[in-house]
């Protein structure tokens, strides 16, 4: 039997999403910086405003620069398409309100990002949507959280900081069987290493800022809907399933089928909450995405080789990667993720807090700063900057000590990274 | 919508709107293998907000219709009059893609007098499918959806450029083809495959009837329409360049209108 002819990965992250222009022949994705587009027509106009055909209207709601990078996430992870938001955390936001109303219950991985804790623990709640965080590691813990009003299961590929590895397709199971999606945070691992969806996953959410733009200077998220998950028969998802008075009554599952959940968010939420990409960093990180698989290689094996480095020196009481042996969560790792676990990591250092302190401040290749993803090395203390919202409960719980540090490796020389780092070590011993 | 019939529900899409003319023209739109109606969503609305009565049937046992499936072209038209019988529907124009096309051309045959006119998308007059996809179909899992997707979209699109902002469609397609239930793929590929009688019931067809073909389509190619041009005396033929067999996906906007100026023939 023959096989599907499609383009591999690596083509559609040069190519997905854009055709060069008959009128220009423009190779590069063009920048369209523009707000609004002509209408054919008062006719034309209507049509676009009620979804009666394709088209853009205004860039709130889509823009050409923009499509190409939403069809190109979407043709990269395997989806029926994609929304790109102006952040990770808008992209957050802008399905979880699509999917829930106030009364709505998340199950959350309680190792993760801490804007995503933030916004589960304290600004969801003024809403009336509560989240329970359970240990990544505990499918059980997942189950037992589930309630009547849950409407949705979180998690990250790999935790943050922890670098636990999701057992997706145990954890889709569970979510599956109480008729509640499972969103994935698929930012470390990007849709190079994984594909979340072969794994269960129902919605896939990235910060484009990481690994996908690379570049650390545009700011960008993206929700994929894999369109697998049946909204009708959960029956728990009336936005999706029920006719929306927003938009004259239109019933997104009935009219779209497997693409009911991107249209509704860009209906409504693009519409209403407005938080969009713009084509400027649309473009910059489709630049990024064009070197995507050759990144990421490099990236996971400088990973590698830094945390086995680390795994080695005196000066550091444990690393956290999944591709040291004694990891956890090393042989599940191997099985889903066989390209390499991502290249963030995370080590205690002897010494503790202060020793921490010392280190980061004795890096000289290694930037210190809030960001991941990076092509250059990064380097950052969590309990005092990214997750410092977290009461000391909630950091022991996520596996976050006070002398935890965060590293995204870059693609760096490794052997510079890894001087860089053993001089760091020693001045952070010396008191 | 829906309605009853013999103790099983079935399903239309109606474009978000049924106007209330009692003249207005109604326009049933068939899928094709292992779809439903949601295919023709880019066209749906459009039309429905244009005074058309849009019924974008889900057939038995596919997307919101009760099963079981249907076993054969023939029956699958039956069951479309039966339907149209049961929505009080007298005059309609019926469209239909692929295997769609042959169930409108079937059901234009067997109920001349209810149809003022026909609408084929990616239309052959036999369309026979490889064995090994069937067999593949049979299997369950990903490797049929994604032949059929491969095969039916043009080169354009397997890069992408969909017209609705931020859809992929060869994923959606694939998708769409997966979320059918088990089984409902390989058994209308059979339907496909064994159907002989297009040329039969387009000779038997008096009303217009329009064929709208993509210059890439490799499951109906323009050549293969040449035999069914030759018996349908009413037969006329639009042919889309740099567009493949699913033609509503890649050419969107104007199968809408062409679908638009067929409706209002009834």
């Amino acid at each position: 039997m023959v096989a599907p002819k499609f383009y591999n990965f690596d083509t559609l992250s040069l190519h997905a999403g854009h055709t060069p222009d008959a009128e220009t022949g423009s190779r590069a994705v063009p920048i369209y910086q523009t707000t609004s587009y002509m209408f054919e027509s008062t006719d034309h106009a209507a049509s676009l405003y009620n979804l009666e055909q394709p088209g853009h209207i205004y860039s709130r709601l889509s823009n050409p620069t923009v499509a190409v990078l939403e069809e190109r996430m979407a043709a990269l992870e395997g989806g029926v398409g994609a929304v790109a938001t102006a952040s990770g955390m808008a992209a957050i936001f802008l399905a979880i309100a699509t999917l829930m109303d106030k009364g709505g219950h998340i199950v959350s991985s309680g190792s993760v990002y801490g804007g995503t804790h933030n916004l589960f623990s304290y600004t969801l709640p003024r809403f009336g949507i509560e989240t329970t965080f359970v240990n990544p590691r505990d499918p059980d813990g997942f189950k037992a959280a589930i309630r009547p009003e849950t409407r949705l299961v979180f998690g990250e590929t790999l935790g943050n900081p922890g670098i636990e590895v999701m057992n997706l397709p145990v954890i889709a199971e569970i979510a599956h069987e109480a008729g509640v999606p499972l969103m994935i945070d698929s930012t470390f691992t990007t849709p190079y290493l994984m594909n979340p969806f072969k794994f269960g996953a129902d919605i896939v959410m990235h910060s484009l800022t990481k690994f996908c733009g690379g570049h650390g200077i545009a700011i960008a998220g993206c929700i994929v809907d894999s369109g697998a998950f049946d909204w009708e028969a959960s029956g728990k998802f009336p936005t999706l399933t029920e006719p929306y008075d927003g938009y004259a009554g239109i019933d997104f599952a009935e009219e779209f089928g497997p693409q009911a959940l991107c249209m509704r968010m860009r209906a409504e939420g693009m519409k209403d909450f407005g938080a969009c990409l713009s084509p400027m960093n649309a473009f910059h990180i489709l630049q990024g995405l064009e070197t995507l698989p050759l990144r990421m290689t490099r990236h996971v094996e400088n990973a590698i080789k830094v945390a086995a480095f680390l795994d080695a020196a005196d000066e550091v009481e444990s690393v956290n990667h999944p591709s040291i042996p004694s990891h956890p969560d090393h042989a599940l790792a191997q099985q889903l993720i066989p390209k390499g676990a991502g290249a963030i990591l995370s080590f205690r250092i002897k010494g503790g807090r202060e020793a921490g302190r010392r280190f980061i401040e004795r890096v000289e290749l290694a930037s210190h700063l809030a960001n991941v993803g990076d092509a250059k090395t990064l380097v950052i203390h969590p309990g005092s900057t990214t997750h410092q919202q977290m009461s000391a409960e909630a950091l022991e719980a996520a596996g976050i000590g006070e002398n935890l540090i965060r590293v995204s490796v870059g693609i760096e020389d490794a052997g510079d990274i890894i001087a860089d780092f053993k001089t760091a070590l020693r001045a952070s011993q010396r008191g | 919508m829906q309605l009853e019939m013999n103790g099983k529900h079935v399903h239309w899409a109606t474009g978000g709107m049924v106007s209330e003319d009692p003249d207005a023209p109604v326009l049933v739109l068939v899928h094709g293998a292992g779809m439903d109606g949601t295919i023709w969503q880019l066209q749906s609305r459009y039309l429905a907000h244009r005074g058309v009565k849009v019924m974008a049937l889900d057939l038995p046992g596919h997307g919101a219709s009760d099963g079981p499936v249907l076993e054969n072209i023939s029956d699958m038209a039956d069951w479309v009059i039966a339907v149209l019988a049961a929505a009080d529907v007298e005059r309609a124009v019926i469209a239909g893609h692929s295997m769609g096309a042959l169930i409108a051309l079937q059901t234009a045959a067997s109920a001349p007098a209810l149809f003022t006119a026909v609408g084929l998308l990616g239309c052959a007059a036999e369309m026979p499918v490889h064995p090994d996809l069937i067999k593949a179909a049979e299997a369950g899992g990903a490797l049929a959806p994604e032949l059929v997707v491969d095969w039916g979209f043009g080169a354009p699109s397997h890069k992408g450029g969909h017209p609705q902002p931020g859809l992929w469609a060869m994923g959606a397609g694939v998708r769409l083809l997966m979320n059918a239930d088990p089984g409902v793929l390989a058994r209308d590929l059979v339907a496909c495959d064994v159907y002989k009688d297009a040329l039969t019931a387009l000779a038997q067809i008096t009303v217009p009837v329009h064929l709208i073909s993509g210059d890439q389509d490799k499951m109906t190619p323009v050549k293969a329409a040449v035999p069914m041009l030759q018996a349908g005396a009413a037969l006329t033929q639009t042919v889309l360049p740099k567009t493949g067999h699913m033609i509503m996906v890649e050419r969107p906007r104007e199968v809408a209108k062409m679908l638009l100026d067929l409706a209002r023939t009834a």
